[in-house]
């Protein structure tokens, strides 16, 4: 494989194009509601009208607004149709040489997909996921092509360092920082390892991307693996993302099958190879020290760091982790230059972030924005508001580590700082949106239940720290807690947070902390009296009938 | 080996440069709570009661997990680490069925010794009861879940001293619980060498030797220690 025989793939498969192009979505969220069926549909009604010669009908990744599939989208024409049926597509089809039709017609100019910008999710509803020509037409692997032809390690690492980009997996590290330890620590075998075990509740970002376009996070894989100096890749991705499995294993294949993964890429003497690895549900191993023991065919539970995997990974062996998003923004970075990215976004943080917007909110979906938007910009103007016109009382982010901010803080811009400063994180993009019928103890005590259930019970604060704590929340959302109920609860949120070992254990307090910080009296009013004999409180919602232990 | 210097309670300590803060402490004849760690057996951070201060970290470092540094200072008791310390205990407590007083090892026991220690008078969180079963058909010993304080020095030591491989924990959150093979009778297992090292590293009443009763259950751990510095530095005298 050379240049030209990239170029050559490109042009053959932009020849290939017929007039018109029907894309009809082939992501996890359409297809649960039978884009497949629409897909077949819309291929009959294309040869039964006789019009193959005109139009193709092609599968794409995700075109992000979930809650309208299943999507197809128009070219050249720009028309997007929403919640199509297979029994729409003749009608649908007939359309494209210019005739009228009923099926429904989304607005591509909607503030939704205006305000978006994107990067990471640039072929994200484009191309065809399966197909490696449609990733290469799309200027897939060039930068790949750049980095072994034109520059040297180093000079990659600088390129990191100089965009800005901070860990997209939610605690913001620099990834160019990162990559030159590894690339600096001295080892005869270095693996780059891409965590796509992406567990919270309501985030489907690194899903849609694998899904959608698994070979950008491959592309950025290989060049990772070539500015640390790593033979050796491992996607680490959860089980229960069969399409996303289904979609990388096609796509390592079609790269080794013609020279771009594998011995020699690109005439040079780099060896890079990718391999899967499947999770077995557990939350905790998208922790970094628990997801290499994982890798490595031990119990999923972390270790103390330092040693930090850029010095001690796998195998003891230095390894850079990196989240899927952040390797699916190297290969732009490089084609466009650091300089480009580092003009997007915030002064601390550079680029764009994906968010999966789900919850109380009108459009449900998949945006891409540049990093300083407002919460206001992405949930009124975006999302459209709460469904119903019902009035917006707190945006959660970061899943079970994260924390809820209030409507009054709606103007705060989207950055890692911003966030942190209102008890909140980035995490890895997860957007909950609550309308006033949410109550916050049981919003609190719903996340302490996932991270009850998810501890992996190696250390005590965590194990048992969790436990106590859903049982207090438990205890208020029924009514039955006195304020020195609460008093133990917020000693506890101190205590798990200070003195768990990894990161599950110190950020599962963060719902509790965050509600009580904005929403406390909400909890002081399930309180009862600590006297006995005051008034009896109404009963209160249905004990969690969660259990605990045998 | 070189050695380093350190500052443990303000007092001015020398260990080897590869030592953690737990042995330079150990050392140094500075005690540090702990559980999960045995003599012998390398550390896995656990227990959380060996936690420190050292001044520049912002966080709470695990001593027996932290390698020193030339002239770090570490504070090993705090009001603050008190605080932490007994609410580890009482978690504990809480957690299991802890009855010392029809205990095998009552009287020799690591967390009962700690508990009495932190002046833990009393557990302020609601008891869990839960019901863990006793794991009875080994000849000669027994293990009581309800005792059981996960702190995996039996599976440790089975894999690194003795290297049976039996032991292993399996389930997760409060759910973890000490399995044998396949998660089968111990008494069952094909891997067990029936060596009795597991019963020796367990702090709590856990497992025990068939056949004591209350209080008659003590070990001496150290003897595990003895075994590995003899065959890995060639010790035979202590």
């Amino acid at each position: 494989m050379i240049i030209d025989d990239l170029n050559e793939i490109a042009e053959k498969e932009r020849d290939s194009h017929k007039k018109t192009v029907i894309r009809c979505c082939m992501a996890a969220g359409c297809m649960s509601s039978n884009s497949e069926g629409v897909k077949a549909g819309l291929e009959k009604a294309v040869k039964d009208a006789g019009l193959s010669d005109r139009v193709e009908v092609r599968g794409v990744g995700c075109m992000r607004l979930c809650c309208e599939g299943p999507l197809v989208g128009v070219d050249p024409a720009g028309v997007l149709y929403e919640d199509v049926k297979p029994e729409d597509a003749p009608s649908l089809v007939a359309s494209t040489e210019g005739t009228e039709t009923a099926v429904k017609r989304g607005d591509p100019g909607h503030a939704f997909f205006k305000k978006q910008q994107s990067i990471v999710l640039a072929n994200s509803g484009q191309i065809d996921p399966e197909r490696i020509e449609s990733y290469i037409e799309a200027d897939g692997y060039r930068a790949l092509h750049a980095v072994l032809r034109e520059m040297a390690p180093k000079d990659v690492v600088d390129a990191v360092i100089k965009s800005g980009l901070r860990g997209r997996g939610g605690a913001g590290y620099p990834s160019g920082l990162k990559w030159a330890t590894v690339a600096k620590t001295p080892a005869a075998q270095k693996y780059v390892v891409c965590n796509a075990d992406e567990g919270d509740p309501g985030a489907f970002m690194d899903r849609s991307v694998l899904e959608s376009d698994p070979h950008s996070v491959l592309e950025g894989m290989a060049i990772a693996g070539y500015a640390v100096g790593a033979n050796q890749g491992f996607i680490y991705v959860r089980a229960e993302y069969p399409l996303a499995i289904k979609r990388l294993q096609i796509a390592i294949k079609q790269a080794r099958q013609i020279g771009l993964l594998g011995s020699g890429i690109f005439e040079s003497p780099f060896h890079f190879t990718v391999d899967l690895r499947i999770g077995a549900g557990a939350y905790v191993c998208g922790e970094e020290t628990a997801l290499m023991a994982s890798i490595e065919g031990k119990r999923g539970t972390p270790r103390p760091r330092p040693p930090f995997p850029a010095e001690s990974g796998l195998w003891s062996c230095p390894t850079l982790i990196n989240n899927v998003e952040t390797l699916a923004n190297i290969a732009p970075i490089i084609r466009n230059g650091a300089e480009w990215f580092a003009a997007i976004g915030t002064a601390k943080s550079k680029g764009t972030k994906v968010f999966a917007l789900a919850g109380k909110i009108a459009n449900t979906g998949l945006i891409e924005v540049p990093m300083g938007t407002t919460l206001r910009q992405i949930v009124e103007e975006m999302g459209g508001g709460a469904p119903g016109g019902a009035k917006i009382k707190a945006v959660q982010t970061g899943g079970p580590s994260g924390g809820c901010i209030p409507a009054q803080e709606l103007d705060s811009p989207v950055d890692y700082e911003s966030l942190t400063r209102l008890g909140s994180i980035m995490g890895s993009g997860g957007m909950i949106v609550m309308d006033e019928s949410t109550r916050m103890p049981e919003v609190a005590r719903y996340f302490m239940e996932f991270c009850m259930d998810e501890s992996c019970g190696k250390c005590i604060p965590c194990r048992a720290g969790t436990v106590q704590m859903h049982r207090l929340l438990d205890k208020i959302v029924r009514r039955e807690a006195t304020p020195g109920d609460l008093a133990k609860l917020e000693d506890l949120c101190d205590m798990v947070a200070k003195t768990s070992l990894c990161g599950l254990g110190q950020n599962a307090p963060n719902p509790v902390v965050s509600t009580l910080r904005f929403f406390r009296n909400e909890y002081v009013e399930l309180l009862r009296p600590e006297i006995n004999g005051g008034p009896a409180a109404p009963a209160g919602p249905a004990r969690s009938n969660k259990e605990e232990a045998p | 080996m070189a050695a380093k210097t350190l500052f443990i309670d303000g007092t001015q300590v020398s260990a080897e440069e590869n030592a953690t803060i737990l042995e330079a402490a150990i050392d140094a004849g500075i005690k540090i709570p702990t559980l999960c760690h045995l003599g012998g057996v390398y550390d896995v951070g656990a227990c959380r009661l060996c936690l420190v201060e050292v001044t520049g970290v912002k966080k709470l470092l695990s001593a027996c997990t932290t390698r020193i540094a030339e002239g770090m200072e570490v504070r090993t008791t705090s009001e603050l680490l008190s605080k932490y310390r007994r609410m580890t205990l009482e978690l504990l407590f809480a957690e299991r069925n802890h009855v010392c007083s029809v205990c095998v090892s009552n009287g020799h026991c690591e967390l009962q010794a700690l508990a009495w220690q932190h002046g833990m008078d009393h557990v302020r969180y609601d008891y869990s009861f839960p019901k863990w079963g006793v794991d009875a058909t080994h000849p000669l010993f027994g293990l009581d879940h309800n005792r059981c304080i996960l702190c995996t020095r039996c599976v440790r030591v089975c894999w690194h001293i003795e290297g049976a491989g039996t032991k292993n924990v399996a389930g997760r959150g409060a759910k973890s619980t000490i399995i044998d093979d396949l998660h089968q009778p111990w008494g069952e297992s094909e891997t067990c060498t029936s060596c009795g090292k597991c019963v020796v590293a367990c702090p709590t009443g856990a497992l025990f030797d068939k056949g004591s009763t209350v209080g008659e259950m003590s070990r001496d751990a150290s003897i595990l220690e003895y075994i590995v510095n003899a065959r890995e530095k060639k010790q035979w005298i202590v």
